[in-house]
């Protein structure tokens, strides 16, 4: 009972949503555009930043937000502007390692003032002035079958704001990718030759997809932050990783992929280790190995799924029937 | 008509044309010490089917690339309707009004065939970023071009498919939508890249008829083309290349029995007799 209730508790959890909200804005640029960002995770770093340090320096809350997505904006700008005049392979490239950068950068000792170097920002830095707009009570709550602290940390309040966030971005996504806006992109991800033969400015548009997916990529960050505290470790390349994984076990190019992917990747998770703790002696496999061992057997899992179902869950299997 | 038009062209080589609605200059693209294309002088002729020939290596696609953008030249200019498009990017020449289709047809397949159409048009607000948020500004532009993309697709014999992805589409049909989406900006001038490639013999007359139809609606063809048959069988003009030159331009029936032309097509040595050689 207990590993059912953790589950459901997962499959809600704000660090859902923050990385359903990433895979949103990844879906822009992979799905739609068919761009291969690397380093979503630098984005969302970026976001935690710009929110945290901002809120901590005494900043209001909208301002943390502005600063997040300014941030997020121009480390797009700045990685598309050489990059997307390239093949396809080169943002990839180029991504992972400026995602990277922006990790390093932030552990650096020499930035210790402004982004608290390997140890990052501390939640109680940053969380007050969020946590203060509650509406809800300052104890647990039970609603149904969860039971969440009310306003701190991972709370039922920013479980209210996380997911909100994603149904927004979610009819975001819905209005554009059904937009002539959204069809010229689709357009690039098909071929970016004819397009261009069409009349259509591509780096333009390629830009845009880019800046928008980095933009959610920056919110999934503050949501994230929101929920524990900034640690540049914590959005490391395995979190990009992740990202990807569950967009493509939901569905690229679907408008519910990146949800119900987070939601299954975090839920069988958290089942993959409640199980193998409950079925496999201590002798054989100890808690320090549990955690690698349930992320090998998700791995093996995605990988199948990837073979024999590469359009994912929600995906079309028409859509992937033809190749050229 | 047409015939007429090019009565008092010199079959020469850069001949001027009474009405030019395309002039090149010196346009020179060398790979390395590979020249691709040297063409000294070149005209179009506005409302005409001109066929751009040559054999393999000849640099017919390349002399397209550059005069659609997709390609640079290390020297030249060129003008369409008297504006010089050198520099200018692929995009700004197909607003311009000079759309071309590829060799290896783009069909974007994992799009509907009418997704496909309505790409092709120009003068979508909703295309802009903020605009396509809000459904009721582009609303009546969709309309419109949803239905001139209705009327294309039933003159292609493709509205059955219009709403298959492109993906399912056969060879001769993608090169059908290709010329069709291109149709959908009216633009002045169609560039076609090998519009028989791999087409099969039964979609072969239809594509001929769609392209002397654009003739008649005043648009301005230029066409890269093997097939001789379809040559003769559609253009005004011909012009030959080889190794990268202009070597004969005139009228479909005569040029190709220039001699530079056969030779460029056969080898030099070809009225040579070869078992007479060496004894």
């Amino acid at each position: 009972m207990d590993l059912i209730y953790d589950i459901l508790r997962e499959a809600i959890a704000p660090t859902t949503a923050a990385f359903a909200l990433a895979a949103i804005g990844l879906n822009f640029h992979f799905g739609l555009t068919g761009l291969l960002n690397m380093g979503q995770a630098g984005f969302m770093l970026l976001g935690m930043y710009g929110y945290a340090i901002t809120v901590r320096e005494g900043g209001p809350i909208w301002l943390g937000v502005i600063v997040a997505i300014a941030c997020a904006a121009v480390f797009g700008l700045i990685l598309g502007w050489p990059t997307l005049k390239l093949r396809g392979d080169y943002l990839a490239i180029v991504t992972i390692a400026a995602a990277e950068m922006i990790r390093y950068l932030g552990r650096s000792q020499n930035l210790n003032d402004l982004t608290g170097a390997s140890t990052g920002i501390r939640g109680n830095d940053f969380k007050g002035s969020f946590e203060m707009l509650s509406p809800f009570p300052d104890s647990q709550v039970t609603f149904l079958v969860w039971t969440f602290h009310g306003t701190r940390s991972t709370s039922w309040w920013l479980l209210v704001v996380g997911w909100t966030l994603v149904a927004l971005m979610l009819l975001m996504y819905w209005r554009l990718s059904k937009s002539p806006w959204g069809r010229v992109l689709k357009g690039i991800r098909e071929d970016e030759d004819a397009v261009r033969s069409l009349g259509k400015n591509v780096y333009s548009y390629k830009m845009q997809a880019l800046v928008i997916g980095g933009v959610i990529g920056a919110l999934a960050g503050i949501i994230w932050a929101l929920g524990a505290s900034v640690q540049p470790d914590s959005m490391g390349r395995p979190t990009t990783f992740w990202i990807w994984t569950l967009l493509l076990l939901g569905g690229a190019a679907t408008i519910f992929g990146p949800v119900l992917g987070s939601i299954l990747f975090w839920g069988s998770l958290v089942a993959v280790k409640g199980l193998a703790s409950l079925l496999i002696p201590e002798t054989l496999l100890n808690t320090q190995e549990l955690e690698p061992f349930s992320l090998t057997l998700v791995g093996i899992t995605l990988m199948c799924l990837v073979i024999f179902r590469p359009q994912g869950i929600l995906g079309d299997k028409k859509e992937l029937a033809f190749n050229d | 008509m047409t015939d007429d038009v090019f009565a008092s062209v010199p079959q020469e080589p850069g001949a001027p044309k009474p009405d030019p609605i395309v002039v090149a200059d010196n346009v020179h693209r060398h790979f390395g010490g590979l020249t691709a294309v040297d063409v000294k002088h070149f005209e179009v002729q506005r409302g005409a089917i001109t066929a751009l020939i040559g054999p393999n290596g000849a640099g017919k696609s390349t002399f397209f690339n550059l005069l659609t953008g997709f390609d640079k030249p290390q020297t030249g200019d060129w003008l369409f309707n008297g504006h010089s498009l050198k520099g200018v990017s692929p995009a700004k020449v197909a607003r311009a009004g000079k759309v071309r289709t590829f060799q290896l047809t783009k069909a974007l397949s994992r799009m509907t065939v009418l997704e496909n159409m309505r790409l092709g048009a120009s003068d979508q607000s909703g295309e802009n970023f903020f605009v396509a948020f809000a459904k009721p500004l582009w609303k009546d532009r969709e309309e419109e071009i949803t239905a001139k993309a209705h009327v294309l697709l039933k003159r292609f014999k493709l509205y059955e498919k219009k709403d298959d992805y492109a993906g399912t589409l056969s060879g001769g049909q993608r090169k059908l939508l290709e010329m069709a989406r291109a149709l959908m900006s009216d633009p002045e001038m169609v560039m076609l890249d090998e519009p028989m490639a791999g087409v099969n013999p039964a979609l072969t007359e239809s594509l001929l008829d769609h392209i002397v139809q654009l003739k008649q609606e005043g648009v301005t063809v230029l066409f890269v083309e093997h097939d001789m048959h379809m040559v003769r069988r559609i253009s005004d003009w011909v012009v030959v290349m080889a190794e990268g030159r202009i070597i004969a331009e005139g009228p479909p029936h005569t040029v190709m029995q220039n001699t530079e032309v056969q030779e460029a097509y056969l080898g030099a040595h070809m009225d040579t007799d070869l078992s007479e050689e060496g004894s």
